[in-house]
């Protein structure tokens, strides 16, 4: 008897854990695997994932998602962020970069906003300098100061307040090779729409 | 109503019997106690660590150019280790500590295997020092509650199995017929973290099912590992204090499938909006507003069993933190599953507000009972009271003060933040403006809990090394004579 309620007591836990996981794991993606991702996405370059490896690094992830809501659901499409994200938008991405905050705003169509490397990198340098009010940490360790620029090597256009006494600074590759990363978020190609797989959470006209 | 407040030790039994209960609960207690203080002096350790880093973390907010000049002190750095300290850290190890004690005295027999636990202390340390380290030095996993690196993961994962063969060997060991509620959640959680926490770290996704896979354990670790610590504790410590039974053994039946069968199915609520199968999000939901099932019948038999003795709240400390904890299931139960409809998403998604509401389930839910257990388990097997009930009532203050600061700003700058959001004609950065004041606010309380961490290890030291007064008597807020009288 008594190991008859223990076999019952465990085999109930095993198999309310293994049902959860079955239900909202395993069939959502085996569903998704099937997916072909539009040929206008292309694979991330290397440098674009050693970027990717840098925006892991930092913690981006905690401040800025990488997921665009429907029309009717939420301001993403008011703000023109770009058109819904769908499953297959993300085949080539592990680690997954959903994220869960928008702290800062979404980045998966910043290139399209922002498609400019000097405002990047400046930025990156210290977010103040071009985003009034921004709460976002100045990552001043990707950028090297130097008494002169190397050959190919831009300097940031810093005012003068902040530029470091007879030096200039420029992006080190970790910089580099992060604005190359954001600059390749780019998802508004089109998709054939799969209403199922797609959360439309209101009436889509 | 001072009888109340004495451990009631069967009067049924006889003069004999009752002499061979206490030296065996000597007994017991006595196996349980140094890996019990280890798991506890560590637990309280991680929880200064993470405190810190929490605090540092937010000031960030407030001030952004503060320590920034240095990698390794970023935002991005920090706020992870903040949430690994003090989720795989504080409660698991603090938990774990309580975990042990309870075996012992529930199942009425002396720990086995203590070498197992000694060594799952020592491991579990290192995975934590480990994992924070390399988050430190930029080798962050890349999803939130799995930053730790593989190395680091497989050290806890080791470190967690060696503590469930101790405790399953405990209970395979048992004297006793009945196996109480607070059992129950133990040994499931025994069973499901190790097996969750392995499947998530094991690389099995990409993608979108990756995500998925990512707010399954994400909110399932919470399920089944951080909850159930919480639950088991104060299962145990409202009946023990008060000195009555549990209200009812089948809504504790009830309250425990229940919560194994719908909180499994929780986690998708983390994605509503994002790009995942609606079918799949709509099933968390459900699954999210069932969980007023468990939550009822665990709140209904709590406050059964302490209706009209909740006045002793005045008196013991190790009630007023449980009580504490305990309401705060409710509410955040409550909160959360009206938190995961879409309506609700809408707007409290990717805002602060969600931050407010963790952290009202891991501090002022589990955190608080784990407070109340320590005020609780430390005298009996340190040998020694705690020396200053004042500083354990400052500890309260500061620490449910702190807490409900924190969450009140978290919760309505967040919502502000999120109707902003939803509004295009606010231009984005308006949407940072208005959170300032409300993240000065969250500074403040995270300070303030800091403060109270701070003062209980310090007294936690104290216990440790007996040193202080010497006190004869429980370290009650007021004196027994004040109690006998009322």
């Amino acid at each position: 008897m008594m190991f008859i309620r223990s076999f019952v007591f465990f085999a109930g836990v095993l198999a309310t854990l293994a049902l959860g996981w079955v239900g909202i794991v395993g069939v959502p993606d085996i569903m998704i695997g099937t997916l072909q991702p539009a040929p206008e996405l292309k694979r991330y370059t290397q440098e674009q994932l050693f970027g990717r490896d840098i925006y892991i690094r930092e913690g981006c992830l905690y401040c800025h998602s990488q997921q665009v809501r429907a029309e009717g659901y939420g301001a993403d499409q008011g703000r023109f962020w770009g058109r819904p994200s769908v499953p297959a938008d993300y085949v080539y991405d592990a680690p997954h970069l959903l994220g869960t905050m928008r702290t800062g705003p979404d980045l998966f169509n910043i290139a399209v906003r922002q498609p400019s490397e000097a405002w990047h990198l400046l930025h990156l340098y210290n977010p103040r300098l071009v985003a009034d009010g921004s709460l976002m940490p100045p990552f001043p360790w990707l950028f090297v100061e130097k008494e002169t620029p190397g050959p190919g090597e831009q300097p940031l256009a810093l005012p003068d307040s902040v530029a470091p006494k007879g030096k200039v600074v420029v992006p080190s590759e970790e910089a580099r090779a992060l604005v190359a990363y954001l600059l390749g978020l780019d998802h508004t190609y089109p998709v054939s729409q799969v209403p199922t797989l797609h959360d439309t959470t209101r009436t889509q006209k | 109503m001072s009888r109340t407040l004495v451990e009631s030790k069967r009067p049924e039994a006889g003069a004999d019997q009752r002499v061979a209960d206490e030296l065996l609960r000597i007994a017991i207690d006595a196996s349980s106690a140094s890996p019990t203080v280890l798991f506890l002096a560590s637990g309280i350790f991680w929880l200064l660590v993470g405190s810190l880093m929490g605090a540092a973390a937010s000031l960030k907010f407030n001030l952004p150019d503060w320590l920034g000049g240095y990698g390794p002190l970023t935002f991005g750095r920090l706020r992870p280790i903040h949430l690994n300290t003090v989720t795989y850290g504080w409660i698991s190890l603090a938990g774990s500590g309580m975990i042990v004690w309870l075996t012992g005295r529930l199942c009425r027999v002396e720990i086995r295997w203590p070498g197992l636990l000694y060594a799952s202390a020592i491991l579990w340390n290192i995975g934590l020092f480990l994992g924070s380290l390399l988050v430190l030095a930029g080798y962050n996993a890349g999803m939130e509650w799995l930053e730790f690196p593989l190395p680091a993961a497989a050290v806890i994962a080791v470190a967690f199995l060696l503590f469930a063969a101790s405790i399953y060997r405990t209970f395979a060991a048992r004297q006793v017929e009945h196996v109480y509620v607070s059992l129950w959640y133990i040994l499931a959680s025994m069973t499901w973290f190790p097996v969750l926490y392995v499947i998530a770290n094991s690389g099995l996704y990409q993608g979108v099912g990756e995500a998925a896979m990512n707010w399954w354990y994400g909110h399932n670790a919470i399920a089944v590992w951080f909850t159930p610590i919480g639950l088991a504790g104060a299962y145990y410590f409202i009946p023990k204090v008060i000195g009555r039974p549990i209200y009812s053994y089948y809504l504790g039946l009830l309250g425990f499938w229940s919560f194994a069968l719908f909180y499994n199915w929780n986690g998708l609520h983390h994605l509503v909006g994002g790009p995942l199968p609606t079918w799949a999000i709509s099933v968390s939901i459900v699954a999210s507003l069932m969980m007023f099932v468990p939550v009822l019948a665990v709140a209904v038999n709590h406050h059964m069993t302490a209706l009209g003795h909740l006045s002793i709240v005045k008196y013991s400390p190790t009630l007023r933190f449980v009580v504490f904890g305990a309401m705060s299931y409710t509410a955040v139960s409550f909160q959360g599953s009206l938190e995961a409809t879409r309506s609700v998403q809408e707007v409290a998604h990717f805002t602060h507000y969600t931050v407010g509401h963790a952290h009202m389930g891991m501090y002022a839910f589990v955190t608080m009972v784990l407070f109340g257990a320590i005020y609780y388990i430390l005298p009996r097997i340190a040998k020694w009271e705690w020396p200053y009930p004042t500083l354990i009532k400052v500890h309260f203050w500061l620490s449910a003060v702190g807490i409900v600061v924190y969450f009140l700003a978290l919760t309505v700058g967040g919502w502000l933040q999120g109707l902003a959001m939803n509004t295009p004609s606010v231009p984005f950065i308006d949407t940072v403006e208005l959170t300032k004041p409300y993240l000065w606010a969250r500074t403040v309380g995270g300070i303030l809990m800091t403060v109270g961490h701070v003062l209980f290890a310090y007294h936690f030291s104290l216990v440790v090394y007996r040193a202080g007064p010497i006190r004869f008597a429980p370290a009650w807020f007021r004196k027994a004579e004040e109690v006998a009288v009322e």
